[in-house]
């Protein structure tokens, strides 16, 4: 098993910087938004997109937590069912702009997922994408807005996104099978 | 009651403390104050307890006589409420001063039973308001002793009744009798049974065996005792409630309490002076007065019921007083109701059993007094300093004769008519109160 | 996670926990204005109640549907049963039918045991005669837990019908397992001789239920009056019952729970029933995030 670093804590904080401005750049003003962060990465992710949005525009925008377990279309087929978290939303999202965000685009079953989810909270008027990492091989039409990284990938590797919430150090590796 | 109470010069035995000896006792306040025991301290003391300046105070000289704490009848049928024609509280309490008793417990069969707390309470009020002494009523196990539901043993613990049985009649169903003794350990009261299997005793009126053949009566097998028993022994192993067994009358109810004892279940007994006294034999003639429930039994079972008392396998002596009015006795044997008046005699008989060498008399006192009272948690049967002043003082060697006649028990059904017997009460003090027998007085 | 939920007695510490907080998850999607997922979407489940229950039946049904299950009811009264096909042909026709799940209600004990080793189905006991019951139990840990934090090191007291009551033991199993230390109260004619190791066993219920973080009532079947536990509804409430004046001597917030349905001024009085420490109702609802998480987690 070969490991290589793709991105250190650094490239991540500039990515997000990036996507931050892209968000409120593309949404003309941080108003009608809110962000709503895919368990686990992606609600770390959100969270801290939401700070820095605060930090520039002086607005506060709303964060929630959405867990995707219950509308995964492969559930019944694995073998073990995966932990349900929290799926936390405190806000009315019918007439609003959605911002998912999740740590890495791969198949885009996920996306699908979530969308289904937030379906059944309201009527957004809007969703739109933030993903760290895209790492192609979509089985889905599914696109994002707001892309960190594009990284092409093989389909028997795998991109892990450590982050410092959860891990001793912040890092993007790619691991492949040898 | 008298303020201050001194009796002096007497034997005093209190088994609860272990003492027998010469002394004097002092009673303030209808409490024990002083247990003076030897000479010559006690006469500096006696000086000053004789503090001339109190106005009550009764000296009495128990010269020659025994100085024990009252006893505790913890098996007796005080009929009321229902059958005053056969006793009253009050009249049985009477009864029971003159026998040497301070404590009785009457048993629930009663009309109403004694089956819940509303009949508990007139028991216990009727006795403080006519009672001669002390009087701690036994409940029911069972709803009107029909050996099918539980009795609100509890509510009834709080108004003052200390044990339960359904006394009169056995509890035949053994989950019943099962849930009885597990129930109990909630609260700690002991369970007294009754041990006679109905179905086994039947219609029989008298022991069974080539007696009973020869006056062609019905006959009650020891094994309608026996079997009761054993199978209560065992129900007392399974569920940890304290078993108390009535009226032990057979060789083989006492060897079962023995075997049960030494494996360390918990099982008392007790036994009545018929019992040790006489045998099946006093039905001859169809004597009703020796119709009595169980029945009486053979010369091997009255010897067997001694080894029981002198051996400890029999805790306590107890009456089993159960008068019954002249007319009811005065049917054909078949008929007549059992039961002995046995309150004004119990005393007596069983000082017989000090005679032959069965058991000491601090032993005999002990099973009289002590005994009883810790198997049903009371505070009597003893001298002790603090203790209430329930105290008889006996002349062990004045002889009489049973002259039921004379009895103030209104029953007058005994087969011991006639009978001399040693050991009469002079003076039955109960809480501090002095009673004089016969009008005896100093 | 295995096939079947039987008995707590199968399950891991880790098991048990997992449900525990997955229940506390499922509260989420009840909370929320459209009450489903598509989880289960697809799948069907068989609610097979041979005893008589409106509350347990009507909280698996909704969890069921909460997770787009396809769900039927099989009531005994109306069915084969009673025309005397026996409990094994039962589900066998059942099984034939396709099911997924079947949750299953019997008054003998062991009856779940019994088919969950003749199906395919997921099997999941919802109360065997006087044996267990064990979504109740882990309702009552998901409400001690999200009250109190955690189980571990609780004084948590059972009050009532230990004998007969299969919510009793299969909470036993279950607190045990999660650290909490357990007392069984009540009258000693309820009370098994031989209770299960780890417990502490008080008559008087005052001792029994002193310094309690929790105290759990048990319903008093009336019905089993006549076999002599206890003489009289009145003196039950005097020695067992759960008053205000008793409750006092429990912890200041100590829990009051009750798995329902209560006979007020029998095991417990009505103004305990409603008072603040009461999480009666809240257990209700627990009730259906836990069965949704049992069936979640099983395998169909």
């Amino acid at each position: 098993m070969m490991t290589k670093e793709l991105l250190s804590k650094q490239d991540i904080d500039r990515i997000l910087s990036r996507i931050s401005h892209e968000i409120i750049e593309k949404n003309k003003g941080p108003e009608k938004l809110c962000l709503v962060g895919i368990q686990r990465g992606g609600v770390y992710l959100a969270h801290r997109i939401a700070a820095r949005i605060e930090s520039i525009e002086r607005v506060t925008v709303p964060v929630g937590s959405l867990d995707i377990s219950l509308y995964r279309d492969d559930l019944t087929l694995r073998k073990k069912r995966p932990i349900v978290r929290k799926t936390d939303i405190p806000f009315d999202i019918s007439d609003r702009s959605i911002v998912l965000v999740d740590d890495v685009l791969f198949t885009g079953r996920s996306i699908r997922a979530a969308l289904d989810a937030l379906m059944d909270f309201g009527r957004p008027a809007q969703i739109q994408l933030a993903v760290l990492i895209d790492r192609g091989h979509r089985e889905l039409p599914i696109r994002s807005d707001y892309v960190g990284k594009n990284i092409p990938t093989a389909r028997n590797e795998r991109i892990d996104v450590l982050l410092e919430e959860e891990s001793a150090e912040e890092k993007v590796v790619l691991v492949s099978e040898e | 009651m008298d303020k201050r109470i001194i009796i002096k010069n007497g034997r005093i035995i209190d088994p609860a403390q272990g003492i027998d000896g010469a002394g004097d006792i002092i009673i303030e306040g209808g409490r024990i104050e002083e247990v003076l025991v030897k000479f010559p301290e006690a006469a500096n003391k006696r000086q000053a307890a004789l503090k001339p300046n109190i106005r009550d105070v009764r000296v009495i000289d128990a010269q020659g006589m025994i100085v024990m704490p009252g006893l505790v009848d913890m098996h007796t049928h005080l009929r009321e409420p229902g059958f005053e024609y056969k006793e009253t509280i009050r009249t049985g309490t009477m009864a029971g001063i003159k026998g040497g008793f301070t404590s009785l417990c009457p048993m629930p069969n009663t009309n109403p039973a004694n089956d819940n707390p509303t009949v508990a309470a007139f028991v216990i009020k009727k006795a403080m308001a006519e009672g001669c002494s002390s009087v701690f009523p036994i409940g029911a196990i069972t709803k009107g002793q029909q050996g099918q539901e539980l009795a609100e043993m509890g509510l009834m613990q709080e108004i003052g009744c200390v044990a339960y049985s359904d006394d009169g009649r056995p509890v035949m169903n053994g989950l019943v009798m099962r849930r009885a003794l597990e129930y109990s350990k909630a609260f700690g009261f002991p369970i007294i049974a009754h041990c006679e299997d109905l179905s086994l005793s039947d219609d029989g009126v008298m022991n069974e065996g080539p007696l009973s053949t020869y006056l062609g009566l019905r006959g009650v097998p020891a094994a309608a005792e026996e079997v009761m028993i054993s199978r209560d022994i065992m129900l007392a192993k399974l569920t940890g409630g304290k078993l108390h067994v009535a009226h032990v009358s057979t060789r083989g109810a006492v060897e079962l309490v023995r075997r049960a004892k030494n494996e360390g279940i918990s099982v008392t007994a007790e036994t009545c002076p018929h019992y040790f006294s006489i045998t099946e034999k006093a039905v001859m003639g169809f004597d009703t007065s020796a119709k009595v429930n169980p029945p009486l039994r053979t010369d091997d079972d009255v010897y067997a019921i001694k080894n029981g008392l002198g051996d400890g396998t029999i805790d306590v002596i107890a009456t089993d007083h159960a008068p019954h009015h002249a007319d009811e006795k005065s049917l054909e044997f078949d008929r007549a109701p059992s039961g002995i008046s046995g309150l004004e005699t119990a005393l007596a008989l069983s000082l017989t059993l000090v005679e032959q060498g069965v058991l000491s008399i601090s032993d005999l006192i002990r099973k009289m007094t002590i005994n009883p009272s810790n198997i049903l948690g009371l505070d009597r049967g003893t001298l002790k300093v603090g203790a209430v002043a329930d105290v008889a003082i006996l002349d062990a060697g004045s002889e009489f004769i049973v002259e039921p006649e004379k009895f103030l028990s209104k029953g007058r059904n005994t087969p011991f008519r006639g009978w001399k017997l040693k050991g009469v009460p002079r003076v039955v003090i109960s809480k501090g109160r002095i009673f004089d027998i016969a009008g005896w007085k100093q | 996670m295995p096939k079947d939920l039987v008995s707590i007695k199968d399950l891991s510490l880790e098991e048990t926990e997992s449900i525990i907080d997955t229940a506390l998850s499922f509260k989420d999607v009840l909370k929320r204005d459209i009450k489903k997922v598509p989880a289960l979407r697809g799948k069907t489940v068989v609610n097979l109640f041979f005893e008589p229950s409106t509350r347990t039946k009507t909280s698996f049904e909704l969890a069921e549907k909460r997770l787009s299950l396809d769900v039927i009811n099989f009531s005994v009264s109306s069915s084969s049963v009673v025309k005397g096909e026996s409990l094994l042909d039962t589900v066998r026709t059942i099984e034939s039918y396709g099911v997924d799940y079947i949750v299953i209600r019997h008054s003998s004990s062991g009856v779940p045991h019994f088919i969950a080793g003749r199906t395919r189905a997921s099997v999941v006991n919802a109360g065997d005669g006087i044996n267990e019951h064990p979504t109740q139990a882990f309702l009552d840990a998901v409400t001690i837990k999200e009250k109190k934090g955690g189980i571990q090191g609780l004084e948590v007291a059972i009050v009532g019908d230990i004998l007969h009551s299969r919510v009793a033991r299969s909470n036993v199993d279950c607190l045990i397992k999660l650290g909490a230390n357990v007392r069984l109260v009540g009258p000693p004619t309820l009370m098994p001789l031989h209770p299960p190791a780890g417990v502490r066993v008080f008559y008087d219920m005052n001792e029994g239920i002193r310094g309690a973080d929790v105290i759990m009532m048990l319903r008093i079947q009336l019905e089993r009056q006549g076999k002599c536990f206890f003489p009289s509804t009145k003196e039950f409430f005097r020695y067992w019952g759960l008053n205000a004046e008793r409750l006092q001597l429990a912890e200041k917030d100590a829990l009051v729970m009750h798995p329902g349905p209560m006979n007020r001024g029998i095991e417990i009085a009505s103004d305990v029933a409603d008072s603040p420490q009461s999480v009666i109702l809240e257990q209700v609802t627990n009730g259906i995030a836990v069965r949704m998480a049992v069936i979640y987690m099983l395998h169909g």
